[in-house]
């Protein structure tokens, strides 16, 4: 466990406790911004170099900014008078708190989470996931091409502007 | 404590994080971000068992982060879309204030 790792979860976690703590909703998209940044470093400190880049350019990139935009058009910025978090919220924390409870005991009593595993880094190129892409994976990527038009297209019809029907 | 344990806790850590922000907050979008920091811990848990796996040349794992990212990007714009859709018909984003499936 080096350092880096740790420098990067605390920075990752903070960005996301912030994300979801703060009140302001700007300050929330900003703060997501960095633990999506934080994350994409740990996909890079995991030699996933394709994984970390696409992490960026997807989530920093384009999901970030969908945020900030959702924002602005929803006037989410104003703060509420009577709080940012919803009536049944005690309940809502002990839920989370009993999943990392669950998901915290069975990470520390796994074996194979405690079994030394190679520590040479893989060797992975481009190429090699290219290959892949077009090779063993190419029934999901297309799958995938078509999910994603289906969004764009569904997204523009439910965000569009309905026309007021005559009466 | 082993490097994949280590990345498999910061994973449920965020996991926790996102899963409590999407249950406690008010504000649709804020719910959204909830919902997109739990896919996140998701992918960290993906690559981190790809990197630290028996066979990580066969890719497996990053694939597998990879597609989720996609997938997470599309679920991102149609979740945006219907929170805009929902505040232009109830000119609110409060999911309190929204107690009924009628229009």
């Amino acid at each position: 466990m080096s350092v880096i790792f740790y420098v990067l979860a605390a920075l990752t976690v903070a960005g996301a406790l912030a994300a979801v703590l703060l009140k302001n909703t700007v300050h929330c998209a900003l703060a997501l911004t960095v633990a999506f940044a934080g994350l994409a470093l740990l996909f890079l400190q995991l030699d996933a170099q394709f994984a970390g880049f696409a992490q960026i350019l997807v989530y920093i990139g384009a999901v970030a900014i969908l945020v900030v935009f959702a924002i602005l058009l929803t006037r989410g910025s104003e703060t509420p008078k009577d709080g940012v978090y919803s009536r049944n919220w005690p309940v809502g924390l002990v839920i989370a708190a009993c999943v990392f409870a669950v998901l915290g005991w069975a990470v520390l009593h796994s074996i194979s989470a405690f079994r030394q595993g190679p520590s040479a880094a893989p060797v992975v190129t481009v190429l090699d996931i290219g290959n892949a892409l077009m090779g063993r994976y190419v029934l999901p990527l297309e799958i995938v091409a078509l999910l994603l038009t289906a969004a764009l297209i569904g997204a523009v019809i439910v965000a569009m502007h309905e026309k007021e029907r005559p009466k | 404590m082993t490097p994949l344990a280590g990345y498999l806790l910061v994973a449920a850590l965020l996991f926790s994080i996102g899963l409590a922000g999407a249950l406690t907050r008010r504000n649709a979008i804020l719910v959204l971000i909830g919902i997109e920091l739990m896919l996140n811990a998701a992918n960290l848990n993906l690559i981190a068992f790809w990197r630290y796996g028996p066979h990580p040349e066969a890719l497996t794992g990053m694939m597998f982060a990879i597609f989720s990212i996609a997938v997470a990007a599309a679920e991102a714009a149609v979740g945006l879309g219907l929170v805009i859709s929902i505040h232009r018909h109830a000119h609110t984003t409060d999911l309190d204030a929204l107690n009924r499936m009628k229009g």
